[in-house]
């Protein structure tokens, strides 16, 4: 029989030796099995903004340090970060900032309460994607916006709010491309576009003329003026909507939206204004239209 | 019959259903009846699910009442056939129930034509081969007309390695209000029976079972007595349920055997087909003639006339209202049974191949259904309800989340077909199939990062 000291002298070297085994064991797998990383992501992911929004491309601010951290991009890509800390980024890599423009959300539709017409009201669960689905949200032009905000909702910076007349506004300065209003936007009405895209259609409309115009007083009727008068190529009209060519953006000019008649095409001034051209329709209504 | 033997029970499909009010009674004993032509007709290139056709007609030319206009693009496809004599006013996008608007051929009736079918090759279609009888169909424009819209005749072939031993005939009309079933089987037996048997000649299939609702009775005693001694068509009645009309349940209901998740009818050699489409069939193909006619229950709180109407293709709903009359102020007009039909945005949208009611409600009748949304209460009513054995509740706090992956790939979203049954018994008012349909929508536009 063991006296009881000899119990627990047994007990504590058994428990002992197995600690050393176990020891052994976690310091040989950690020098086998030791995964090196480059210490400088971490650092690099410090400076990033953490939102994870996606606009770079990477699925969330880690991958896009080790992309970095590779040299696969540049710094200058991630769109939520001020500018001064991503050339921090890039000094302390080493690297160019790369001249990536700074890219906003536009919404392809300037149809409010107060110039296109709702022909049916929808009631029920108060979201564009629901109501899309009850017969394309009853909406006269098919191609319009909703105007119940769920691209507001999906908006991670607060870039987007509804004005008066249920018109989503993008703030630019706030807006970092990510992608999420393009991706819920039921009528795929928004598109990521370089600040420096200054001439827009602010339409989807694919109907022609009257048909069309009886709908929205700030429809794209395709009557082909922005295309004639621009140089060739820049604005072709496709399936009775005025479509810009961005590869031939610097030939943009104020030029196209002069004789507009509806004041669909527009042209944005680089303090957020939207100009239109001097035919354009002059629209003083501020309130709604009725329904019917 | 259930009065005298409360312990008789139907046969039934396993879990979930509700028991909606039927509302038939007011359309149920109405003979079908012929609705005048609209004298504009717009007939949607897209009715059906697949490529839409294309038109092989111009602008202003004219056109005689049952002449293709628009042949099948693919085998996904099928053709369209003017369902009046005019002239094509035009080619142009037009309002359709979905929402989105889709290219139609729209025709200005000639209103003193005589409007005779002049546009057939009489065939006897039971000694036509099984290919033969699949073109047929495709070249009829035949398509589910219980809602569904899937081209009959890809049914009529089953994928390599399967065969269809067992047609199902579906007669349920589950979806309150309809009666448009009902009356087909009670008045076109005959072209009923006799495109059973053109589909049991096309597939092989040995045995045919027509599954009714043992809420008609009549229909039921109608089919049995028509049915020959040495038939391989059988009448079985099966329980009073909604969804008993879904292919799915229906199969379960009859066979006894579920559809594997993601599998088709075929995998349990199984076809099922809609009465309506049926009794076109047997109408049609004899005659070498496409479809264009269906019949189309218009009912509802706000119908001053309802009844069963065999109304053309193409038809806009404006016209059936302002022919039929409505009563009261009317606010919603939904294009099949109102589980799962479509409240149409403008009343320009035609009648299409799939459109088998026309229900319209008044001012008074809406504000019941406008109630408070309230929080969920965990009471799994839904979950009871749902008869695909989801879990419509976890699958509303997932589409609260925006987690619309998860749903797909985790709980099965692409499961539902959107019955209705969990919103329909949600004690909170929840709309729980919208949420669903959202997501599916959403999962449907981005399928890369589903898979």
């Amino acid at each position: 029989m063991l006296s009881s000291v000899q119990f627990v002298g047994v007990a504590v070297t058994f428990m002992s030796v197995l600690g050393m085994f176990l020891a052994i064991v976690l310091v040989v797998a950690n020098r086998w099995l030791f995964v090196q990383e480059d210490p400088r992501i971490d650092d690099v992911e410090d400076l990033l903004p953490k939102a994870n929004c996606g606009a770079c491309g990477s699925p969330g601010c880690r991958p896009f340090a080790e992309k970095l951290v590779n040299g696969e991009v540049d710094p200058g890509l991630c769109t939520v970060n001020p500018k001064d800390t991503n050339q921090v980024i890039a000094d302390f890599l080493g690297v160019e900032m790369g001249a990536h423009e700074k890219r906003v959300a536009r919404l392809a539709c300037a149809g409010g309460d107060h110039v296109a017409y709702i022909r049916a009201s929808y009631d029920g669960l108060n979201s564009c994607r629901a109501a899309a689905l009850v017969s394309g949200g009853g909406k006269g032009c098919a191609w319009g916006c909703l105007g119940m905000g769920d691209c507001e909702v999906v908006c991670d910076f607060g870039a987007i709010r509804l004005d008066r007349n249920g018109l989503p506004r993008v703030d630019e300065d706030k807006c970092t491309a990510c992608g999420n209003c393009v991706e819920i936007c039921p009528k795929d009405l928004f598109e990521l576009h370089e600040v420096s895209h200054r001439l827009w259609v602010a339409c989807r409309n694919r109907e022609f003329g009257d048909q069309a115009e009886a709908e929205c007083e700030v429809i794209c009727t395709a009557c082909e003026r922005c295309a004639v008068d621009s140089p060739e190529g820049l604005i072709t009209i496709s399936d009775n909507l005025a479509v810009i060519d961005y590869s031939k953006n610097t030939l943009a000019s104020k030029v196209a939206i002069e004789r507009c008649p509806t004041g669909a095409i527009v042209w944005r001034e680089t303090d957020g204004r939207i100009s239109k051209g001097r035919d354009a329709r002059k629209v003083i209504r501020k309130t709604a239209l009725p329904v019917g | 019959m259930k009065l005298l033997n409360p312990f008789k029970r139907e046969k039934t499909f396993s879990h979930g259903g509700i028991h909606p009010l039927e509302h038939k009674s007011s359309t149920a004993d109405r003979p079908i009846r012929r609705l005048g032509f609209a004298p504009r007709l717009a007939v949607p290139l897209a009715q059906h699910k697949g490529p839409p056709a294309r038109p092989v007609v111009k602008v202003g030319q004219e056109v005689v009442r049952g002449e293709p206009i628009a042949v099948a693009d693919g085998h996904l496809s099928v053709s369209m056939h003017a369902p009046a004599t005019g002239r094509v006013a035009a080619i142009e996008l037009w309002p359709s129930a979905a929402g989105p608007k889709e290219s139609a051929i729209v025709i200005d009736v000639y209103q003193a034509a005589s409007q005779e079918v002049l546009f057939d090759h009489p065939v006897d279609v039971l000694e036509l081969s099984p290919q033969a009888i699949v073109e047929a169909v495709k070249d009829a424009g035949l398509v589910g007309l219980g809602g569904g819209v899937f081209p009959s005749h890809v049914k009529l072939v089953p994928p390599e390695g399967r065969r269809i031993e067992t047609l199902i005939v579906n007669g349920c009309e589950c979806e309150p209000y309809l009666t448009c079933d009902h009356r087909v089987m009670l008045e076109q037996t005959e072209a009923l029976l006799r495109g059973i048997r053109i589909v049991l000649r096309a597939t092989g299939a040995a045995r045919a079972v027509i599954g009714i609702e043992d809420n008609k009775p009549d229909a039921i005693a109608h089919l049995r007595s028509a049915l020959r001694a040495d038939d391989a068509i059988g009448v079985q009645a099966v329980e009073t349920k909604y969804p008993q009309g879904a292919e799915r349940m229906l199969i379960e209901s009859l066979t006894g055997r579920q559809v594997p998740g993601g599998g088709l009818p075929a995998d349990l050699g199984v076809a099922v087909y809609n009465v309506g489409t049926l009794a076109q069939m047997g109408e049609l193909l004899p005659q070498g003639r496409g479809l264009i006619e269906r019949v189309v229950t218009v009912s509802g709180p706000g119908a001053e006339h309802p009844g069963n109407y065999l109304v053309p293709i193409g038809t806009p709903v404006s016209f059936i209202l302002r022919q039929l009359g409505a009563t009261g102020y009317v606010t919603e007009v939904v294009l099949g049974g109102p589980m799962m039909g479509m409240s149409i945005a403008s009343l320009d949208v035609p009648v299409t191949k799939g459109v088998s009611g026309v229900i319209i409600y008044r001012a008074k009748d809406e504000e019941q259904g406008r109630q408070r949304v309230y929080p969920c209460i965990k009471c799994s009513r839904c979950v009871e309800a749902c008869p695909m054995h989801l879990n419509p509740s976890l699958l509303a706090q997932l589409a609260h989340k925006r987690e619309y992956e998860r749903m797909a790939s985790d709980h099965a979203l692409d499961q539902c077909f959107e019955c209705g049954c969990c919103a329909y018994v949600c004690p909170s008012n929840i709309p729980l199939t919208q949420y669903f349909r959202i997501a599916k929508a959403i999962n449907r536009e981005r399928p890369a990062l589903v898979s």
